[in-house]
Parts: C-alpha cells; sequence; structure tokens
C-alpha cells in the first residue's frame, strides 16, 4: 500500500509454487502420520484424516466453480448438481459391489429396490458394476446436463444473474426429481451402506488412505488443468469475456463456444469431486443437490479469492475448517458466521484472502 | 263448478287430518306387540314403525337402539330413560322391577337403521334431517320411498332437498318395479355426484334390462363431472398462482424496477408470516382477535419495508452495479435472517389460524365446493397487484421511482433525491413480499425456512414473464400456477415442478426477455 512494504525477495511465481508444493507435501503426509502409534506426538487422528480427504475433494469443485465463475464470468448456482451426480455415478457402483450382502440378500438388486418391489435393474443402472464405466459416467453425466444446458443458455445469450437463477433452478428441479422412488435412485435416503471398492473394505485405514491420495492427486492434476487453461490463449479469451463479453463477440469469437468448453470442463471436474467424496464420507442423499449447498461451494471461491486458483483451494478449505470447528463448538453460530462470510467479503474482500496478501506481494 | 269445488277441497282436507292419525295410530299399536317377540318379529316392527309417521315411534325406536326399551314378561314395553321408566302404551310413570331389556341383532340394528332415517327426515332439527337423509341414501331400501316423498314434499331447506332427492332416487333404484327404477336413473342422471355415478353401475349389474338407460344416465353424470374437475383445477391453479403472484410481485419490484437481486425475498416473506403470528399472539383474549389477520397485514408491511430498508441502506447500496455480488450478498443476509428467527420462535412451526370467515368451504351451483381462504388468496392477491399499480402509476413516489429507474443523474438534477427513492423502491418491494407472508401464513407452515420454498418459483415467474413488467409478473404467476395443477393429477407434484422448470428453461429460449419484454434502449441494460 505504502512505500514502506518490503517487497518479498523472491519472485511472487517461484514462491507460490513453493507454497504450493509444500503444502500439498504436508497434506500428504496426513494419512503417513495416521499410522504412527497413537502415542506418538505426532500421530493424527482418524478423524483428520477423513475430514481433511473430504475438504480436497471439495478444494476440486471450488476450482471447477472458479474457472467458470472467477475466470468467465459464469456464476453457476448449480454446480453442486455436478458434484452430486458425479456422487451418485459412484455411489451406484458402490450399490452394485454390495451384492448379496444386504440386508435382503439379493444377488443383484441393492436393498432399497428390492424393498420398492423391482423385480429386475432398471436399464440406466446395467454396466455400473464396472469401475471403469461408472468412473467414466461420473464425469460423463455431469459433462453431458452441462453441455444440454450450457448450449441453451449460452445460446441464447442468457447471462449474469439470470444464469444463476437458472443454474439454481436446475439443481432444485434435480433435487425434487432425485427425492422420489420411482427415480430408481433410492429416494429420500440415497445410497449408503457401502462395502468395498475396488477390492479395499472401505472401512480400513489403508481404503481412507488410498481415497486420500487418489483424491490429492486428483486436486494437483485439476489445479493443473485449470492453471493450463488459465494461462493459454484461450485463458485470455476467458478474462475478456468476463469483463466484457459482448466485445469479445464483436471482435470475432465464437464466446458461446468458448464459454460452453469452459462450463463442461467445470461440470466433470465438480463430477469428479463428487465421484472422490462419495466413497469417502458413506453416503449420497438427494440433499446434495438443495440449492445452499451449491451456493456454499461458491462462497469459499468467493473468500479464498475468485480469479485465482489457488484462492479457490484456499477459500475450500478455510471455509470448511471454520464449519468443522464451528459446527461443533457452537452450532448455532455457524448459520451467522456463514451469512456474515458472504457479506463482509462481498462488501469488504472482493478479492477474497488472496487479496490480502497478493498486494503487498505486488506493491 | 269452481264455487263447489272450492267448498269440496277443505272438506276433503278435514277429512284426511281426521283419518290420517287414526290410521297412524292403528299402525303403531298393531307394530307394538311385534316388539316383544322374536328377532324376525321385533325386526318387522320396526320397518312397520319406521313407515307410520307416529310423533311416538322415533323416541321408542331411539330407545331401543340404545338398549333402553324394557320388556315385561307379560310383554308391557317399558321407556326407560334418565327421568324414570314410562310405560310406552299410555305414557303413565312405572318402575322397571323385573323387566329386561329388547335384544337386538343384526337383522334387527339393519332394519333399525333405515327406521330411525325415514323418521329422522322429519325430524324439526334440519342438521338431523340432512344427516338421516344422507342414512337413507347408504341404506337404499324401497320402502323409503314413501317417507322420503312426504318429507321431501315439505322439506325448504335446499342443501336437505338436494340430498333427499338424491336419496329417493337411490331408494327409487331398489324398487321391484322398473317403471320406479327408471325414475330413479332420470332423477340420478341430472346429479353431478361421484356416488350417483358408482351407485347406478351397482345397479346396472343387478338390473341388466336398464343398461342401455343406466348408461346413458352415467355418460351424463361423467360429462359434467369432468367439466366439474376442469373448473376445480382451473381455482386451484389459479389460487396456487395467486401465491405465486403475491410472492413475486416484491420481486417484480426489486429486481424487475431496480435490478437488484434480492435472494433475501423469501426471508422477507418469512418474516411477514412471522409478524402475523405476533400479531395473532397480542390478539389472543381481547377483542380484537376475529380481525388479528387484516390487522397483520399493515403490521407484515411494516416490519418487512423496515428491515429491507435497513438492508438497501446498510449493504446493498454499495453493491449497485454488482449483481452477482449483490446476489451472494443477499443469500448470506437471508441466512443471517432464518437463523435469527430461529434463534428467537425456534424451529418448529408456528399455528396462524384461519379466523372464522375464512374457514370452511363455498359451494357454488353445480356442487363445486372452493375453499374459503383459497378464495381470499385470490382476492388478496389481485387486491396487492392493484395497489403495486396504483402506486407505481399515480402517486408521486411512483413517478419519482419510474424517473430514477429511466434515467437516475436527470431524475438527480431535477431534484429528486435518488438514495431515498432506492431506499422507499427497496422497502416498498420487500413490504409487498411481507403481505404475502400473511396470505401464505394461512395455507403452509410458519416456520423459519417458509420463504425458501417460493423464491426460485418466484424469480422463475418473474423471468418468465418479462423482467420489469407487472402485467407479465400477473400472467406469468397464474399460468404457472394452473399449468402446475393441471399436470399434478397426471404427473403428481414433484415431477409437475421438474416439469415446468424444464418448460421454463426452454421457453427462454424462444423469448429471452420473458413473454413481456421491455423494448427499447432500457433492455440491454
Amino acid at each position: 500500500m505504502s512505500a514502506t512494504t518490503v517487497t518479498l525477495p523472491a519472485t511472487p511465481r517461484v514462491t507460490l509454487r513453493l507454497v504450493l508444493w509444500g503444502a500439498v507435501l504436508a497434506l500428504a503426509l496426513i494419512p503417513l502420520l495416521n499410522q504412527l502409534p497413537e502415542s506418538s506426538a505426532l500421530h493424527v487422528g482418524d478423524f483428520i484424516v477423513s475430514v481433511t480427504g473430504k475438504w480436497i475433494t471439495y478444494a476440486i469443485l471450488a476450482l471447477a466453480i472458479d474457472l467458470a465463475w472467477g475466470y468467465t464470468g459464469i456464476l453457476s448456482l448449480g454446480h453442486g448438481a455436478f458434484f452430486a451426480l458425479g456422487g451418485y455415478a459412484m455411489g451406484m457402483h458402490l450399490m452394485r459391489l454390495i451384492g448379496p450382502r444386504g440386508a435382503y440378500g439379493h444377488p443383484v438388486l441393492p436393498d432399497f429396490m428390492v424393498f420398492l418391489g423391482y423385480q429386475e435393474l432398471p436399464w440406466y443402472w446395467l454396466g455400473f458394476n464396472f469401475f471403469p464405466y461408472a468412473f467414466l459416467m461420473a464425469l460423463f453425466i455431469p459433462g453431458l446436463l452441462a453441455l444440454i444446458v450450457g448450449y441453451l443458455a449460452f445460446r441464447s445469450r442468457i447471462t449474469g444473474v439470470y444464469l444463476s437463477i437458472l443454474t439454481q433452478a436446475l439443481t432444485y428441479a434435480l433435487m425434487l426429481a432425485f427425492f422420489r422412488n420411482d427415480m430408481g435412485f433410492g429416494g429420500n435416503n440415497g445410497f449408503t451402506d457401502f462395502k468395498e471398492l475396488l477390492g479395499m473394505a472401505l472401512n480400513t485405514p489403508l481404503a481412507r488412505a488410498m481415497l486420500f491420495y487418489a483424491s490429492l492427486v486428483a486436486l494437483v492434476g485439476s489445479y493443473w488443468v485449470c492453471q493450463r487453461v488459465s494461462i493459454s490463449k484461450l485463458g485470455r479469451v476467458l478474462l475478456a469475456i468476463r469483463d466484457a463479453e459482448s466485445r469479445v463477440r464483436f471482435l470475432g469469437y465464437s464466446t458461446t463456444q468458448v464459454k460452453l468448453f469452459v462450463f463442461v470442463l467445470s461440470a466433470v471436474l465438480a463430477g469428479l469431486a463428487g465421484a472422490l467424496y462419495v466413497p469417502q464420507v458413506g453416503i449420497i442423499n438427494p440433499g446434495e443437490f438443495s440449492p445452499g449447498n451449491s451456493i456454499e461451494a461458491v462462497i469459499w471461491v468467493a473468500v479464498g479469492g475468485r480469479g485465482t486458483l489457488i484462492g479457490a483451494v484456499l477459500g475450500a478449505f478455510s471455509v470448511n475448517a471454520l464449519k468443522t470447528w464451528l459446527t461443533t463448538a457452537a452450532p448455532d453460530l455457524w448459520l451467522f458466521a456463514l451469512g456474515g462470510l458472504f457479506v463482509a467479503v462481498t462488501l469488504f474482500l472482493p478479492r477474497g484472502l488472496v487479496g490480502l496478501f497478493s498486494r503487498k506481494v505486488q506493491k | 263448478m269452481k264455487r263447489h269445488l272450492s267448498g269440496f277441497l277443505p272438506f276433503l282436507l278435514l277429512c284426511c287430518l281426521a283419518f290420517a292419525p287414526a290410521r297412524a295410530q292403528d299402525a303403531f299399536t298393531t307394530a307394538l306387540p311385534g316388539l316383544a317377540g322374536s328377532f324376525g318379529q321385533i325386526a318387522e316392527a320396526v320397518e312397520k314403525l319406521g313407515t307410520s309417521a307416529d310423533p311416538r315411534a322415533l323416541p321408542l325406536l331411539q330407545a331401543l337402539q340404545d338398549g333402553r326399551l324394557l320388556k315385561r314378561e307379560d310383554g308391557t314395553l317399558l321407556i326407560q330413560t334418565a327421568a324414570g321408566t314410562t310405560e310406552v302404551l299410555g305414557g303413565s310413570a312405572t318402575e322397571a322391577g323385573t323387566a329386561e331389556a329388547v335384544r337386538v341383532n343384526n337383522r334387527v340394528r339393519g332394519a333399525l337403521r333405515g327406521a330411525l332415517g325415514s323418521l329422522q327426515i322429519l325430524s324439526t332439527d334440519p342438521d338431523e334431517r340432512l344427516k338421516a337423509a344422507e342414512a337413507v341414501f347408504r341404506s337404499r331400501s324401497a320402502d323409503n320411498i314413501r317417507p322420503l316423498e312426504t318429507a321431501l314434499s315439505r322439506e325448504t331447506v335446499p342443501a336437505i332437498r338436494t340430498q333427499l332427492e338424491l336419496s329417493l332416487a337411490a331408494s327409487r333404484l331398489a324398487s321391484p318395479d322398473n317403471a320406479v327404477r327408471l325414475q330413479g336413473v332420470a332423477a340420478l342422471a341430472e346429479v353431478t355426484d361421484q356416488n350417483a355415478r358408482a351407485l347406478l353401475l351397482e345397479t346396472k349389474a343387478q338390473v341388466p334390462d336398464l343398461a342401455r338407460q343406466i348408461d346413458a344416465a352415467v355418460a351424463k353424470i361423467e360429462g359434467r363431472l369432468r367439466v366439474r374437475q376442469v373448473v376445480e383445477t382451473l381455482f386451484q391453479g389459479l389460487s396456487l398462482g395467486s401465491v405465486l403472484l403475491l410472492a413475486a410481485l416484491g420481486l417484480a419490484v426489486t429486481f424487475g424496477v431496480m435490478g437488484v437481486i434480492n435472494m433475501a425475498h423469501g426471508e422477507m416473506v418469512m418474516l411477514g408470516a412471522y409478524a402475523t403470528y405476533m400479531v395473532q399472539e397480542a390478539c389472543r383474549g381481547t377483542f380484537l382477535a376475529p380481525v388479528a389477520l387484516p390487522l397483520a397485514i399493515p403490521a407484515a408491511f411494516l416490519l418487512a419495508a423496515a428491515v429491507g430498508a435497513v438492508l438497501e441502506r446498510g449493504l446493498i447500496r454499495y453493491l449497485y452495479g454488482r449483481p452477482l455480488e449483490t446476489l451472494l450478498m443477499t443469500f448470506g443476509v437471508g441466512m443471517i435472517l432464518q437463523q435469527a428467527v430461529r434463534l428467537i420462535f425456534g424451529a418448529q412451526n408456528r399455528e396462524v389460524t384461519s379466523p372464522a370467515w375464512m374457514q370452511g368451504v363455498m359451494t357454488l351451483p353445480g356442487g363445486l365446493q372452493l375453499t374459503q381462504n383459497r378464495v381470499w388468496i385470490i382476492v388478496f392477491g389481485l387486491l396487492v397487484l392493484g395497489l403495486v399499480v396504483a402506486a407505481i402509476r399515480y402517486t408521486r413516489f411512483g413517478l419519482e421511482m419510474r424517473a430514477v429507474v429511466q434515467n437516475r443523474r436527470i431524475a438527480a438534477t431535477m431534484g429528486i433525491r435518488t438514495g431515498r427513492v432506492d431506499a422507499l423502491t427497496f422497502a416498498f418491494g420487500s413490504g409487498i413480499a411481507g403481505m404475502a407472508g400473511v396470505a401464505l401464513s394461512q395455507i403452509d407452515n410458519v416456520s423459519p425456512n417458509l420463504g425458501t420454498g417460493y423464491i426460485i418459483d418466484s424469480f422463475m415467474v418473474v423471468v418468465f414473464g418479462g423482467v420489469g413488467s407487472l402485467a407479465g409478473t400477473l400472467v406469468g404467476a397464474l399460468m404457472l400456477g394452473v399449468v402446475n395443477k393441471a399436470m399434478e393429477p397426471y404427473a403428481g407434484a414433484v415431477l409437475a415442478k421438474v416439469v415446468v422448470l424444464v418448460g421454463i428453461m426452454l421457453f427462454i429460449q424462444r423469448r429471452p426477455r420473458g413473454m413481456f419484454a421491455l423494448k427499447g434502449r432500457a433492455a440491454e441494460a
């Protein structure tokens, strides 16, 4: 701000990279520290492992939202839907793997289908017993939905708040639909009681660590992809669309195609996050589609600092850390705090937490 | 000749009056000994008494039904009441002694129901007559034709007459004579009622000879039932539409006119509902209790408007021109309001009772039944719409508001305090939401998340109708309401909602600016 601010010795880019790799390494240590005997001072509890693993998937979702909102100006209030669809695809795989171990002991049908009187698997459940197919679907279905919705919306130039409301209505409609029993997705209760994934029993430390590392790899990969996109020529176009879409269109760019690409990529990342989330928390239900979830994810990005990838990740971790702490320490206060974050960030911190640091760095 | 007749008629009447009681007395006294006999004899006697139209028969049969009819060994019948025991014949007081109760079996009970029904339709109490008429409809016996005809000739209350006619037609169907049956079929064909249809179909199975006539009658009934169903769906749709209209009107002002996305709009509705609850509690037990609801309307408006004004001056005005930030910020405000209300009033639902004049069902000609409070909500919705239109079009505030919307700077140059107009406009929109809360408290649970269920629908209405157009809001709300209700029987409530949402998304493809799009420069802003 003023002349007294000390400029950091190294160039910001290098420092940032060091900090990032340091953070990834620190995260990677968590499951290892969990293996230490409990008497050890460095021992990390099971709870920390599972909760951090969950946050990592949230960070991927935040990256996806940031790519669409922070870089391209598409504020989707329905990204929770893509996340949940990815989760449901993975959940279907996990349900199929339960096999005859369900409460009703039916060789193929999941418990809720037996309960609802299904005679055979609905066609859209076929193939989900193969992991590669289920995993592909976890990415494909959200991408396809984003393609359809995005095509319809961008083609007729629905932008700004209209798009936000539209996407919110979308996730709301999906929530209502998934609450129905006859959809064949477990209705109200969704999927739970998962047993195993890729041959690992889910409740073992090994499975927990493996899922943790898978999520971490996915986070690093997503970060890399988003960074590639953002520093490419396409990334420049994205920023231009965010700041003055009509002008970009007049310059001859097909903004519809560019936005569609980003929106679909973002949805696929959200689906990936959902697919990694479900085996770690062991449940998926229609509540994941609730509009509140999507908008909460948007606030992670806003808190961290939109338009910067590191901000999205930072926001996802910090807001969720606050949530985990507050919902146990003072549950009544959490919604006040979350609401207050919305107000404070939009009014006082438009560039988020990252804005606090980078201002010093750049002066 | 005429003169001759006019002299003859009173004479005839006199004869009837003189003879009728005598004959009835006969029927009553001759039936009595049967009550002391076997079950079969009792049932026969009960049936006879039922058609006797004798005033003493009703208390006697009621006593039999309640087990208060006693018989001595010699066959004398006694009625036991709280006041004491009396003899049936002669009515003198006596001691019960060793007399035991006359017992009944199922056959007797069946006969009793019919007999009591045909006696009660002559009762002086209208409620009892109506109930009896309904009971006779269910018991359906050809023996009831005569008493029903008598009752019908005397009845003056329209609702009871309708039921009596229905019961008479039903009893005629049970007659062994096809000509009488056809009379019943013809009468039932004129009734718009599911029961009549079911009854006709039942008779058709028993009496195949009349199949052709019955089919024609059933087709007539079904045609009218369909019409009635369409009208009913339309009414339900309009009532849902007016709820949406109320919820969306405030948005049409804040979003449509000011361009401010207020995600806390649903919470303004919720505050209005809680204001209604508070006014009701404050009025409870005082002379104001019956008018608590009308009193709640200004209270809800003022509370929501005050919160809206504070919100606009304190927070929103710093974010003008940044709609996405406004959206997020107001969402946060909504969360805080919701949680605050949850902490103050508790998470459980609060009960807001409807005043007596809003309860009950309104029956229109053709048997169409409309719930009273839904009718009131439609009226209220249109009233509020009228007020909003009038406020925008005819008041100084409305003029200033339109001026600021059109061109803020020039409006300021003309001496309009634009900041004040912004605050008032936002307060106005929020206040309308508060009034919507009064209406919603009548049909929905008053809970902290009351508003969340309506916010998305309201936005859909505004976007569908055309942002900035009140006419669009009206048409959009009513259309969405009717389409929703029309699809419910086929698709179920949830799927209907999903289909409507998808439908709107596709509709926006063709008309991105809604049905009533603003034209010109303002549209691109």
